[in-house]
């Protein structure tokens, strides 16, 4: 496969399809700004998905998708108007221009710049995951995975195996002269095994991705690596005690735990919530807000990662972005609309679910940089505690500071040992004290395995953590053993 | 305002919009059998809506929606494949049929595949009084947001910020296909007004919000009544005092308490039972809930927010109980799991439509003084609920009560208890039942939980 300029791959799914050419998007633009508009925007996309899913043994169901539309944005001050059509056609992108347009009843006509392409290096392979392996293909991995999953112990009942494609193809033209394409690939596998013994059940997951394709899966031992895990967690949790319930030390592993960091100071930073002073966050630039051994990060450049944009959805190179320094506030994640609010620039994290779907300023790859403790050390410094490996989600009271994480996979530190497993339980704690009370931070930092969604407002975009293993003085472990 | 009529105008006959759809899913209907298909089922809709938001007193969003699409399932024998898209084209249409055949062509056997049995299928259609458009111009709905956010910032100065106003306005069409040749169609409306606030003293802010939604604009409470209501539950917040962990008396306020039936609910639905993912595994006849609350669905309550005459596979919903006096009378389930189980489908394909909470019921203010020391729940975080296992494990916050009366709110706090017992165990349902949810019950008063602070 050649390498192609995915602003020539975009016009022709999106525009030459429909005879649109790029005389008639800068006439759209400048109907969109004919009265007091800021700034106006058309974001053309092409999403196609196709998954498969194994239960019982069999695979008993795939589906197929094609979503294809346009989304047409009006800026005038802090006023927002939003429409959209799900055919790209001239009529439709008209209607949606006027409607988008009237938040503004009147005044003077806006500037519209001339389009101009912007150069960026790219952050995946041009790579269509669906088109990457046969039908038979798919279909016999997820049966050699769930053959495998059962051959691996006699306690495993039931086994669920997934796999999901996706390819979006986004072209963004704008009023600020914006004219940029992303082509994006995206793939999922995932297993759930439901482990059976003496009556008692427990389930485990394993899973992984990343923007490429599915050759992940057929040229490497992945698949089997995730079914090992998924069987793992769930034989552990048939022996899992009562959790502790209380105030205690609590050691995170490396890897997928950092949800912590994408719950207690992601969402916090994200620049609407801080434009508009929601986040507890908010006013606190340049102030201490973690412990000092905290630099977090938000990176949309590493290769190839769930979370990472070539450019973002208003067209603006995917960056990377310092968060905290030192335990220093150092950046809030911006999108172009309150960049201009907050009279800077935007750090390329303007995100939205689909064409149908308003963007905001969301986290890309959010991750904790390494210390120097080894994992044995942080452990060893903990009399009694939790020692927590895998989370099932979180969520956050950005404006309290207040988040919750569920760990899926944890265990009771005894004297500096570990302990027995213990069963999920949820911690909760205020962001900005738990940065403060993070006391060692490991040398294993490690990424997620690319399994990440994030919901704001009702829309999900995929994402990525991360963090070395780290020691918390203090959260509240919401265990039944009081 | 001009471009709002011109966008919505095209629904404003909902027989033509229900006919229009009609067609389209008859021809879908028509290409899957063309191209092979020994079976097929379509689910299309039409939907239009509005939604404005004011913040701080200026207009913030204006978002116009507009959606159509379809989804196909196609049979080939007792295998399957499915398809959907948001482009209604006739090419469009013909390649996302030729999907989900290419789909069935490599999927599995299971006899456990295919439509519902046709005499399953709606016959009478009860009229449910579904559609009532709201027609609200953008003008007249951010005179509202502003109206409604003013009542809540001049509720108390302690409200320090808004996150804004929103009244929406949605109208749509649904048509739902099968080869049967069962077609169709319901429409609904839906409108609601929300406001989030925030509230701060020396400790902080707090956030809350509060929220109306009914089928019909009268329906809805008075948008300065919604402000108001937001302003109180967020000043409420304020004050957070610190307590013991220890084990306690928990009352669940009516929106979380019909989230701990809805983990009933799922933990009685077919997928969920027959992947063996369930703690009430072979439930049916047994006691899951303290006796003397029944769990009773009346999917044809006229204007009911999820009132339907059929579920997703077209089969004629129907009253009934899913627990009765604390046991369990039915699961939850649709043609595809009840084949699963063996067992004949509830018509709950897609869910479950409009269950009540029934209980002989007592003042909340009863309920407090039962408690004696305790919680009250008002707000829940995190995914924390294990329903292989029962295990339940959330973030709270709440009031904290002390010889019956409310002493002060509490937050950053857990709530921990397995669901059998903590299901078994309520002892108490309050009269100040909420209408606004698809499960609808008042507060429940559990015996006992593990609270960590």
């Amino acid at each position: 496969m050649t390498p192609s300029d995915p602003l020539d791959t975009a016009r022709q799914a999106l525009w030459d399809v429909s005879e649109i050419d790029e005389r008639h998007v800068a006439r759209l633009l400048g109907r969109l700004t004919a009265r007091d508009i800021d700034t106006g925007e058309l974001f053309f996309q092409l999403a196609r998905h196709e998954s498969w899913a194994l239960e019982d043994g069999a695979v008993k169901s795939g589906a197929f998708g094609v979503d294809r539309g346009v989304g047409v944005r009006a800026i005038s001050g802090e006023k927002t108007g939003f429409a959209y059509a799900d055919d790209i056609a001239l009529p439709a992108l008209a209607n949606a221009a006027d409607a988008a347009r009237s938040i503004a009843r009147s005044g003077a006509a806006g500037s519209v710049r001339a389009l101009a392409r912007g150069q960026v290096p790219a952050r995946y392979a041009d790579a269509d995951p669906i088109a990457s392996a046969s039908e038979s293909d798919k279909v016999a991995l997820l049966r050699r995975i769930d053959a495998f999953a059962r051959s691996l112990d006699s306690h495993v009942k039931e086994v669920s195996v997934s796999i999901a494609l996706n390819h979006e193809t986004n072209l963004v033209a704008a009023t600020d002269g914006t004219l940029s394409a992303d082509v994006r690939p995206l793939a999922r596998f995932g297993i759930s095994v439901i482990a059976e013994r003496n009556g008692r059940r427990e389930r485990g997951f394993g899973g992984g991705g990343g923007r490429f394709d599915a050759g992940w899966l057929f040229d490497t031992d992945a698949a089997e690596d995730y079914a090992r895990e998924a069987v793992r967690a769930a034989l552990l949790n048939l022996d899992a005690v009562d959790a502790p319930a209380g105030t205690m030390p609590v050691v995170l592993g490396p890897g997928w735990p950092g949800v912590l960091l994408h719950e207690a100071v992601g969402h916090g930073l994200e620049a609407d919530f801080n434009r508009k002073g929601t986040s507890a966050f908010a006013g606190r630039m340049g102030q201490q807000v973690a412990s000092e051994l905290c630099t977090v990060v938000d990176d949309a450049t590493l290769p190839d990662r769930r979370g990472s944009l070539t450019v973002d959805d208003e067209g603006t190179p995917g960056q990377r972005t310092v968060l905290i320094e030192n335990g220093i506030l150092a950046g809030y994640m911006q999108d172009k609309h309150n960049a201009r609010l907050m009279d800077t620039a935007s750090t390329g994290n303007a995100r939205r679910a689909s064409y149908a779907h308003l963007p905001m300023p969301r986290m890309t790859n959010t991750f904790l940089l390494a210390g120097e403790s080894t994992p044995e050390e942080i452990l060893a410094s903990v009399d009694q505690g939790v020692y927590a490996v895998s989370f099932g989600g979180g969520q956050v009271d950005i404006t309290s500071g207040q988040f919750v994480f569920s760990a899926t996979e944890a265990y009771r530190i005894d004297g500096g040992k570990l302990g027995p497993p213990i069963r999920g339980a949820t911690l909760i704690g205020n962001g900005p004290e738990v940065m403060r009370n993070i006391s060692m931070l490991g040398n294993d930092w490690q990424l997620d395995q690319g399994v990440g969604v994030c919901g704001k407002d009702g829309q999900s975009v995929p994402v990525g953590v991360g963090q070395p293993s780290l020691k918390i003085d203090e959260i509240t472990v919401g265990g039944t053993r009081a | 305002m001009s471009e709002v009529a011109e966008r919505t105008a095209r629904i404003d006959d909902p027989d033509q919009a229900a006919a229009e759809l009609k067609g389209l899913v008859e021809n879908i209907l028509d290409q899957a059998k063309r191209q092979g298909a020994t079976a097929a089922e379509v689910s299309a809709g039409d939907a239009t809506g509005l939604s404005v938001t004011v913040r701080k007193s200026e207009l913030e969003t204006v978002e116009f929606h507009k959606d159509r699409s379809f989804g196909i399932t196609v049979y080939a024998g007792t295998r399957k494949g499915h398809a959907s898209t948001s482009d209604v084209s006739p090419d469009a249409v013909r390649d996302t049929v030729r999907a989900a055949v290419h789909i069935a062509e490599y999927t599995e056997e299971d006899s456990c595949n295919g439509l519902a049995d046709a005499d399953l299928m709606a016959r009478t259609l009860p009229d449910l009084d579904l559609y009532h458009p709201w027609d609200i111009d953008v003008a007249d709905a951010a005179r509202q947001a502003e109206e409604a956010e003013a009542a809540a910032l001049a509720f108390d100065s302690r409200i320090v910020n808004s996150e804004g106003v929103e009244v929406a306005t949605g109208r749509g069409c649904h048509v739902y296909g099968n080869s049967h040749g069962f077609v169709e169609a319901a429409w609904g409306t839906r409108h609601s007004t929300s406001c989030s606030l925030i509230a701060a003293d020396a400790d902080g802010m707090k956030r809350d919000y509060w929220y109306t939604v009914g089928r019909a604009p009268g329906d809805l409470e008075d948008h300065l009544a919604v402000g108001r209501e937001a302003a109180r539950r967020t000043i409420a917040r304020l004050g957070c005092r610190p307590i013991e962990t220890g084990t306690y008396p928990v009352l669940f306020a009516p929106p979380m308490a019909a989230g701990l039936i809805g983990h009933l609910l799922a933990a009685i639905s077919g997928g969920a039972l027959y992947r063996k993912a369930s703690y009430l595994l072979d439930s049916i006849g047994r006691q899951v809930m303290a006796s003397g609350i029944t769990l009773a669905e009346d999917p044809h309550r006229p204007k009911g927010l999820h009132s339907a005459a059929y579920d997703s596979d077209g089969v004629a919903t129907r009253a009934k109980a899913f627990v009765e006096n604390g046991v369990v009378a039915s699961y939850v389930l649709g043609t595809y799991s009840a084949r699963r189980l063996g067992l004949a489908t509830t018509g709950n394909a897609g869910g479950i439509f409009n269950l009540d909470v029934v209980a002989d019921t007592r003042p909340v203010a009863k309920l407090l003084h039962e408690m004696g020391t305790g919680l009250v729940v008002t707000s829940l975080m995190g995914q924390g609920v294990n329903l292989v296992t029962g295990d339940y494990s959330r973030g709270a916050a709440g009031v904290w009560i002390a010889d019956g009366e409310p002493r002060h709110p509490v937050d950053e706090i857990t709530i921990a208890a397995n669901l059998a017992p903590l299901l078994e165990g309520i002892v108490g349902c309050g009269d100040d039942i909420d209408r606004r949810g698809n499960i609808q019950t008042g507060s429940l008063l559990v015996e006992e939980m593990t609270v960590a602070a």
